[in-house]
């Protein structure tokens, strides 16, 4: 098991004085898939620092919802969580009770599918206002006030006039802003955002990103950004994580993700994205298909059926995570392929 | 629509009377033969020589104001004879409701909010009612609680509020017992459906307390699949009350509609059918009514038919 | 089936195989009220008709497992004899309603617009009207009896029917192979027949095993209520009716045995009507 420090070391390096906000180490996720106790997250070790904007990239199954989920204490019944998440010093997987509350005033949440997440049988208004008159006391009036103050923020004019509404009679991208707006109501410190722009289509998503940064900017809050968009990860964070079958495979700064990517995974899916500016006989997919958590060999990289610079290092055990260049690699000859993994144009 | 529909109803329990084989004196007068002034009595009494609407329009009209004909077997008023019975079944079909409310969506909600052995209980109990008719459901109540146990009475009405209630129970049971536990069912899956949901998910996510969100979460949103089924078989129960009030020897107005169609008393048929059919539709649009309140979704007016 | 390969629609014995041990249970159970339903009165070992007054309700004895009825005439006989009435009176009834509304339904799913709005409205009026209702006003008008109170019944389900298959058809209707065939020039009532019907043929098997349990349910009612099968004739419901006093004079197993024929039979078809929905679900995605 990697030293969690060690595994992030943006988080200490040149900043020594500041302390991660939120430090993940080793967290190990079962559940039960068919009868069996299968991991869905293996050994994730992750650590954000105050205002720090982190992506989080990978395909359907890579373990990035599930990596939210246990994030924000939401994991399905009977999951087993192994490893230590440290929010402001605190370990997340024992708070209880008040605590446990007031954590989740400090991390908030948003989903993918607003339509989903929202109750389409309450108001606008009382959905924005439940977790402050519930949790905080805040008198009915005043919290409506609050409310209407902040959709304004995220873009929506009217606010008073929104709060009667129900949420079947607004659009997605409208509900997507409510929901953002209602997360932020308790004043979190971090904000796990899964997917929050993939229902969405790409004007409403250019919006609702430029909302949550300047929202971010504003108020110094830090966020994971999940997303399987590896560019629009890169554009709004700092640093970006990428996830293979359960794992980290690789944490980098994100303008150094595509110019020099450390793990033979991020180099294929930066390549797949067909370019705009040029044509290409045929598009650069990854042969095969992504693994689950589950289904990962035991004895050798994940990656390793589907790379193409798998050698016979790959195959021995599952590699460990190196440090390089200030960044994080899961690749056994990470070294050996510095510099080499950037995309070529064609093919 | 479901006014429409009562409408048309009325019309063809009127116009039953013009299916029976012979002419609807005959039918009025339920086969026997008939004095010579009784046939102008009648003929001028259901208009009988005017045209076919505006005998139903004439026999619609004194519905609504009461008056429905008279009993051709027994000489007196429609309308009172089942005044006199009506407070039966009312009481029958309220006493069952009540126990298919209480129980059914009690015990729906507590299984369906807690996984385990009560649940597992539950949905046993429940497969095996929902299968019992009420009538075999009344012989085996009689069989064991009245007379082997003898603690119910096994027919009649009773006398005085508490007498009717003693005798009303086993009648009561039999005729939730298969809606009861259709509900129960319909009201476990319908909590652990909406437990699943993810705005359900959003509310946990913010820290809202467990007490919380089950009640304004998952029970509220739960609670419009329950009305509708609630609606539905309480209807039911408005017919079925017919067979078990015959079972129990109870004096209410779905023995006497029984009693009335092997005696071929059309005028008494026509009545309680009328009677019947109007409280079905009723407690249907009761239902969704309710559904429509509790689902900002669903305008009145664009319900879905 | 993660591949995405479609499995052909299984045909008789194979679906009812894959519906499990509960469903195969089932099957039985509704394959032996059958063969009692149509051979009861052959099969009874004694005569179900023959009254002995002084047997009255003697109890089991012999070969007379079941014991005599108020009349004295053996139970199990007329149990057996009962399962014609019983049996085969809803199966009447099921296939009245099956086939008119699957009628109602394709053609009010096929033609749309008009014809639509006004079979939808039709059947609607029917909904106002319980099973048992119009089978008493039916009695009253045209005498009790079985026949007339299997039609009331069978105008009394179309409407249930009718809706769960004008969903189903008319989604079957928008489906890419229909407006192919229509293309080619192939008749409505051809596409109707040998496609339309055939593809929403689970879910009707499925909607009439769960309406037969409905059926038999209420027949029996009306039967026990004096308004449809007539004693003397054996019947489930009617035996029942006839047996009532038994229970109160101590011999309850006439009366019981013939409440049990009846509920086992309606479990087993909800049983496996449940089933077979599920197939019909799945089949169609």
């Amino acid at each position: 098991m990697s030293d969690p420090i060690a595994a992030d070391p943006l988080a200490s390096a040149g900043s020594a004085a500041v302390l991660p906000l939120l430090e993940v180490a080793g967290l190990t996720v079962l559940l039960e898939v068919n009868g069996a106790r299968r991991a869905v997250l293996r050994d994730v070790s992750l650590a954000l620092r105050p205002g720090e904007a982190v992506g989080l990239v990978g395909e359907s199954g890579a373990g990035k919802s599930m990596t939210a989920r246990a994030l924000g204490r939401l994991l399905p019944a009977g999951a087993e969580m192994r490893g230590s998440i440290r929010f402001g010093g605190a370990e997340v997987g024992r708070l209880a009770g008040a605590d446990l509350r007031r954590y989740r005033s400090q991390v908030a949440m948003i989903f993918q599918d607003p339509r989903a997440h929202v109750n389409p049988v309450r108001r606008i208004g009382d959905f924005m206002t439940e977790a402050l008159r519930t949790n905080h006391a805040v008198p009915t009036g005043e919290a409506r006030r609050r409310a209407v103050d902040m959709l304004t923020q995220v873009g929506i004019e009217d606010g008073a006039r929104r709060l009667q509404q129900y949420p079947h009679q607004m659009s997605g991208g409208m509900l997507q802003r409510v929901m953002i707006a209602a997360a932020l109501l308790t004043g979190p410190r971090l904000l796990l955002a899964d997917e929050p722009t993939t229902a969405l289509d790409v004007t409403t998503q250019a919006e609702v990103m430029a909302i949550l940064d300047e929202l971010r900017n504003k108020s110094g809050l830090a966020m994971l950004f999940i997303t399987h968009d590896l560019e629009l990860a890169a554009a709004i964070c700092d640093r970006t994580a990428v996830m293979y079958a359960g794992q980290i495979v690789e944490v980098r700064a994100s303008p150094l993700l595509h110019s020099d990517p450390l793990h033979p995974y991020t180099a294929a899916l930066a390549a797949a994205r067909p370019d705009i500016t040029r044509t290409t006989p045929r598009l650069r997919a990854i042969p095969g298909r992504p693994l689950s958590a589950f289904e990962a060999p035991a004895t050798e990289c994940a990656f390793a059926a589907r790379c193409t610079h798998a050698g016979e290092i790959c195959r021995v055990a599952v590699p460990d995570l190196v440090e390089l260049d200030g960044g994080v690699s899961r690749c056994a000859r990470a070294r050996e392929l510095r510099g080499q993994l950037q995309a070529a144009p064609d093919g | 629509m479901l006014l429409a529909s009562l409408l048309v109803a009325s019309f063809v329990i009127f116009a039953a009377l013009y299916l029976a084989p012979g002419t609807p004196l005959a039918a009025l007068s339920g086969g026997q033969p008939l004095p010579p002034g009784s046939v102008q009595v009648l003929e001028q009494r259901y208009h009988l020589n005017e045209s076919f609407l505006a005998q139903y329009w004439y026999w619609l009209d004194n519905a609504l104001h009461g008056n429905l004909g008279i009993s051709i077997t027994l000489r007196e008023n429609v309308s009172t004879l089942i005044a006199s019975r009506i407070w039966t079944t009312a009481g029958l079909v309220l006493y069952a409701s009540l126990i298919i409310v209480v129980l059914g969506i009690g015990l729906g909600i507590v299984s369906g909010l807690r996984p385990g052995r009560l649940d597992t209980g539950v949905l046993v109990v429940t497969a095996v009612s929902a299968a019992i008719p009420a009538f075999v459901a009344a012989i085996v109540l009689i069989m064991v609680f009245a007379v082997k146990l003898g603690w119910f009475p096994a027919l009649g009405n009773g006398t005085g509020f508490l007498g009717n209630v003693k005798h009303f129970t086993l009648p009561a049971v039999a005729l939730a017992a298969a809606s009861l536990a259709i509900v129960a069912r319909v009201t476990r899956a319908s909590v652990r459906q909406e437990s699943d949901r993810e705005h359900v998910q959003t509310a946990v996510s913010r820290g809202i307390p467990a007490h919380r969100v089950i009640q304004r979460h998952i029970l509220r949103n739960a609670a419009i699949p329950i009305t509708t089924i609630t609606g539905i078989t309480i209807a039911s129960l408005i017919a079925v009350a017919a067979v078990v009030e015959v079972a129990f020897s109870l004096n209410g107005i779905g023995a006497y509609l029984v009693q009335a169609a092997e005696t071929k008393d059309i005028a008494v048929v026509q009545g309680i059918s009328l009677l019947l059919v109007t409280a079905f539709v009723v407690v249907n649009l009761l239902a969704d009514v309710i559904c429509a309140v509790l689902d900002p979704r669903l305008a009145l007016r664009d319900r879905p038919r | 089936m993660l591949t995405g390969e479609t499995s052909a629609p299984r045909r008789g014995l194979a679906r009812l195989r894959a519906t499990g041990p509960v469903g195969i249970a089932s099957a039985v159970v509704i394959a032996a009220a059958t063969v009692s339903g149509l051979f009861g009165p052959l099969l009874a070992p004694y005569d179900p008709g023959l009254p002995n007054l002084s047997l009255s309700w003697a109890g089991p004895a012999g070969s007379h497992l079941l014991g005599y009825d108020f009349e004295g005439r053996d139970v199990l006989s007329r149990l057996l004899a009962g399962a014609q009435s019983s049996v085969l009176g809803p199966l009447a009834v099921v296939i009245l309603s099956v086939t008119a509304g699957t009628l109602l339904a394709v053609t009010a799913a096929w033609r749309r617009g008009v014809s639509d709005t006004v079979i939808s409205s039709g059947l609607n009026i029917l909904f106002a009207f319980p099973g048992i209702l119009l089978a008493v006003l039916a009695a009253a008008v045209f005498g009790a009896g079985l026949p007339a109170a299997a039609i009331a019944l069978s105008i009394a389900y179309l409407p249930y029917v009718a809706r769960v298959l004008h969903g189903a058809a008319l989604k079957e209707r928008g489906q890419p192979y229909v407006a192919a065939l229509e293309v080619q020039g192939a008749s409505a009532t051809a596409i109707c027949l040998r496609h339309l019907v055939p593809n929403i043929g689970p879910l009707i098997v499925a909607q009439a095993t769960i309406l037969f349990g409905y059926a038999m349910v209420d027949l029996a009612a009306i039967s026990f209520l004096g308004l449809g099968v007539q004693p003397p004739t054996a019947n489930w419901g009617v035996m029942i009716s006839e047996n009532k006093y038994g229970l109160l004079l101590g011999h309850p197993l006439p009366a019981v045995a013939a409440g049990i024929c009846i509920v086992t039979v309606v479990v087993a078809v909800n049983l496996l009507g449940e089933r077979l929905f599920e197939q019909a679900r799945e089949a169609r995605g």
